[in-house]
């Protein structure tokens, strides 16, 4: 048989990169959806600038997305350095370059047009970036992109991402017929002439590869009976979302949080609630206030900067026991920050941000099927306990697709419809049972119930009082919530051994990275394990115990931390990352840190790198054992 | 027989349906002597017992202020939240429960200044809510800062050679929004007034915007000339506007004004001198926000929501 030499692999991962508006990212969902057809597993992250139109043919123009494809069906983080880019200009290669998001033996596919540009920067610039790929072992393709897509349309930004996705199903010996059903159907609201187009320059493009590609990639699938679905966390977000039974989400727009409610938006309506676009954060979560108040319990997803702004609103929330949830979609930070990046910011915020002591309860997904199913978990939380429950996700997991089990409507959670029954006049709004801080919530509508619901401290009754031996009460009783909630909770199980040398604890979208990182290193005979917190207030039982078998414990987090080595940092001033942060103080143990702000998700090999880093320099726990800054060195 | 069927059935329904004002109350006020809120409290609490309401099913939401502690006054059911933030959590109520009556009550501080946003779009969004606004032109509750409305040159606290603006002019900002459908102005030392504009807000579907003058007599005892003594009004005339009764023309000249004409009404909105008393724009045809979203909502059965959710998956569905 004619055409490119297949080479059999378990998974690769790919980038496409193009200027931002050239489509790149319309080309990485249409690839990512006929791998995902195929039935190979998949995890994809998006290439985001800032901008909506950046200069063009610059690193910060970089748009597109980044695919792993696999074997199985089961992929659950971004992977390592990618096998294969195909970049539109060499900037955007330049950029993922400058990421070190390239293997160092990447196969570049680019855009020939710049090697005899009219432009001489672009010809000059192109050659430089493609030495430096060749330099670092890349091995090069050159592709007529621009050229070929001009002969299908007058205007090649309309229409080369097409071209590129058709070279792509060559590349990774996929079916065109498939392809071309896919693109039908992302097409489908365009006219029929753009959607033949489009089909005719993937087919193009197709026949490009397999005429011109020495040798091809075939990555099979394993079959599996259960049928699955492949959407990003916010979309899986929306979805959980109505499946948990709220009728209202009140938002206001902001990065990377805001496609969580346009896919809510997209269906709500039809699905018995609807979406509220508020005039700024406050009122967005005042809405959603008013509403639980009322006895429907709301939602309402925001970003860093306006969880910032809701803070007020959580302490009214904590004080009248209203239940509510949030959902932070975590960025950069502080302050604009990094809005289209990863990081995991904002727990200790989550947790304390808000005046006065404000017990509330964070959870953190993992994966995008837990996005699906954790407002489920959210809302019944917030319902029985009467709290503010804010929900963790991140970029990464906004943005990413992820294949799952397609999930089981009849394990969708009933509505309760709302208890409008009477009660005897002089019931308490805040009986309290004294021992878990339980009462029964009385909603508006309720004969015998009327009274005020204040924000001001107050009794049982309901009533505002100023004296400290009823402060305090109320004080406990909020709280002792949090210690009845953890009671219920499961003791987290351990990937890998139960005990060894080195134990990762980790929170939200990194557990993909970090039980891959703990296979690969265990694989190499490696003493370390890891655990994963979904819990973060309150903490689940058994930490403690589960870390006092590993000689040494490091969080592994996507947030700021100083590190030993920096000027000036010593024992005394050293900042931790957040859950490090959290654990030290929760469990006594010398806990440490592998805190970085990267802005995107760590690759299981960078984890593997650290994991060999620290346990070529023992450390333990104990808490009797020399702190780490002192073997380092540092001043004290 | 049958007339005795009739007089027991009517008294039962007399004895269900007919609340009196005590049914309303709950604790005793603890506003100063002399304060404004009293009267505004009363007016509610007769507008409410006049449509004869079931107590539970209504909810006063107010904000933070001497005003806001209104609802712990008013035995219905009653949410006193955060400064500036009551409009939010009163849409909330109207678009969870489109079923029970809002009444809004804030401060001038608290709707003006740090709630300023929240007001401007709750005038666009037109739910349908008595909104009333205790205008004593100062922060009184954190004792005697300028708010928004402290008149010209006043010495306050934080303003102790007198203020430095011009105070903002509540009734034309509202006839600037869009969608506005509803806009008063009474006072507490003309009660008569005071309880037929409540019941003319009451009255209205959509957002009832009442501003309230009212006096402090603690920190602005000389307020308002004196708490009306010598404060120049106008009264606003119309059939279907606010009766101005002959008592109330000693206070101050009646004007002609329709209510319906929004030019009219704007140009009314702009003079401050004399205080224009009464209706000044109604426009009962804007939709409300709750109608127009609920209008467009699917109202669900357990088994077709599982259906639709479940065509919704076959979208991601790819293998």
């Amino acid at each position: 048989m004619s055409g490119p030499r297949r080479i059999r692999l378990p998974e690769h991962t790919v980038e496409i990169v193009s200027d931002a508006g050239e489509g790149a990212q319309k080309a990485a969902i249409a690839f990512a959806q006929l791998c995902a057809k195929a039935g190979n597993g998949l995890w994809t992250v998006e290439i985001i600038p800032s901008e909506i139109r950046p200069p063009p043919h610059t690193t910060g123009s970089a748009s597109g997305n980044r695919i792993r494809l696999a074997e199985r069906s089961r992929v659950t983080n971004a992977g390592n350095r990618a096998n294969v880019v195909l970049a539109f200009n060499e900037m955007a290669l330049l950029s993922r370059l400058q990421a070190q998001s390239l293997a160092d033996g990447v196969l570049v596919l680019i855009d020939d047009q710049w090697a005899t540009h009219d432009m001489e920067q672009y010809q000059r610039s192109y050659r430089e970036v493609l030495d430096q790929c060749r330099a670092q072992g890349a091995k090069i393709i050159e592709v007529p992109l621009e050229r070929e897509t001009l002969r299908y349309v007058e205007d090649a930004q309309r229409g080369k991402n097409m071209f590129a996705v058709g070279i792509l199903c060559a590349l990774y010996s996929k079916e065109p017929s498939v392809l071309e059903g896919v693109i039908r159907d992302i097409f489908k609201d365009k006219s029929s002439e753009v959607v033949e187009v489009a089909v005719e320059l993937a087919h193009a493009g197709y026949q490009y590869g397999v005429t011109h590609l020495d040798e091809c990639f075939e990555i099979t699938a394993t079959p599996t009976d259960v049928p699955k679905v492949a959407m990003n966390g916010n979309t899986a977000l929306g979805l959980g979302a109505i499946a948990a039974g709220f009728e209202l989400c009140s938002m206001y727009p902001i990065t990377p949080a805001t496609s969580a409610s346009h896919a809510l938006s997209e269906v709500f309506e039809h699905l018995g609630g609807f979406v509220h676009q508020a005039e700024d954060e406050i009122a967005a979560i005042g809405v959603a206030m008013g509403a639980s108040y009322a006895g429907k319990t709301a939602l309402t997803i925001t970003s860093g900067p306006g969880m910032a702004l809701k803070t007020e609103f959580q302490g009214l929330a904590v004080m009248t026991e209203t239940p509510l949830v949030i959902v932070d979609v975590q960025r950069g930070g502080p302050s604009t920050g990094l809005p289209t990046k990863i990081e995991q910011s904002d727990l200790l915020h989550a947790i304390y941000g808000a005046p006065g002591d404000a017990p509330k309860v964070v959870i953190a997904p993992s994966t995008i099927e837990e996005c699906y199913y954790i407002l489920s978990v959210a809302r019944k939380i917030a319902e029985e306990f009467r709290m503010l429950v804010i929900v963790l996700s991140d970029a990464n997991l906004a943005t990413g697709q992820q294949l799952f089990d397609r999930p089981d409507m009849s394990k969708t959670p009933q509505r309760a419809p709302l208890d409008l029954s009477p009660v005897p006049p002089g019931t308490l709004p805040y009986d309290w049972d004294p021992t878990t801080g339980l009462s029964q919530r009385l909603i508006p509508g309720q004969p015998g119930g009327m009274g005020v619901t204040t924000s001001l401290n107050h009794d049982r009754d309901g009533k505002a009082c100023y004296d400290s031996e009823r402060n305090q009460r109320g004080h406990a009783m909020r709280s002792r919530k949090l210690a009845a909630l953890q009671q219920t909770l499961n003791r987290p199980t351990v990937h890998g051994a139960a005990e060894g040398d080195l134990l990762l604890v980790g929170w939200g979208s990194t557990r993909g990275a970090i039980e891959e990182a703990v296979d690969m290193a265990r694989s190499e005979g490696l003493s370390v394990s890891s655990v994963h917190i979904q819990f973060l207030s309150p903490l689940p039982p058994g930490l403690k115990d589960i870390f006092t078998r590993f000689q040494r414990v490091i969080t592994v987090e996507l947030n700021y931390s100083d590190d030993w080595d920096d000027p000036l940092i010593t024992e005394e001033n050293r900042r931790y990352g957040q859950l490090a942060w959290l654990l030290r103080a929760a469990t006594l143990l010398d806990i440490d840190c592998f805190a970085k702000v990267p802005g995107r998700p760590y690759m299981p090999v960078e984890l593997v790198d650290e994991v060999k880093r620290i346990l070529g320099s023992q450390q333990s726990i104990e808490p009797s054992a020399p702190p780490h800054a002192a073997t380092q060195g540092a001043q004290p | 027989m049958i007339t005795s069927l009739a007089k027991e059935s009517l008294l039962e329904v007399c004895e269900l349906d007919t609340h009196t004002l005590d049914d309303y109350e709950s604790e005793r006020p603890r506003w100063c002597k002399g304060c404004g809120d009293h009267g505004v409290l009363a007016a509610l609490q007769r507008v409410l017992r006049k449509n004869n309401l079931e107590p539970e099913n209504v909810v006063a939401v107010s904000g933070i202020g001497c005003s806001s502690r209104l609802p712990h006054y008013l035995k219905t059911y009653g949410f006193h939240g955060i400064h500036g933030r009551a409009l939010p959590i009163s849409t909330g109520v109207r678009l969870a429960r489109p079923e029970l009556p809002v009444i809004t009550i804030m401060g001038d501080g608290d709707c003006f200044s740090i709630g300023g946003n929240h007001w401007l779009h709750a005038i666009r969004y037109n739910i349908n809510a008595v909104v009333l606004v205790l205008d004593n032109e100062v922060y009184a509750l954190t004792k005697m800062q300028a708010s928004p409305t402290t008149p010209d040159g006043w010495k306050t606290n934080t303003t102790p050679q007198g203020t430095y603006l011009h105070p903002l002019n509540p009734l034309s900002a509202v006839m600037g929004m869009t969608n506005v459908s509803f806009l008063a102005q009474t006072a507490t030392w003309l009660p008569a007034h005071l309880d037929e504009t409540i019941e003319k807000a009451w009255d209205h579907k959509g957002l009832s915007f009442v501003r309230i003058l009212q006096r402090c007599p603690v920190f602005m005892p000389t307020a308002f000339g004196e708490g009306g003594l010598n404060f120049p009004v106008v009264f606003l005339e119309h059939e279907e506007g606010i009766p101005v009764h002959p008592l109330l023309r000693k206070r101050g000249e009646a004007q002609a004004h329709n209510h319906r004409d929004i030019n009219e009404a704007q140009r009314v909105a702009v003079t401050v001198d004399p205080a224009p008393m009464g209706l000044l724009y109604q426009n009962p045809d804007v939709p409300t926000y709750e109608e127009i979203r609920w209008q467009r909502t699917d109202r669900l059965d357990r088994q077709t929501f599982l259906e639709r959710l479940d065509a919704e998956m076959d979208r991601y569905t790819v293998s």
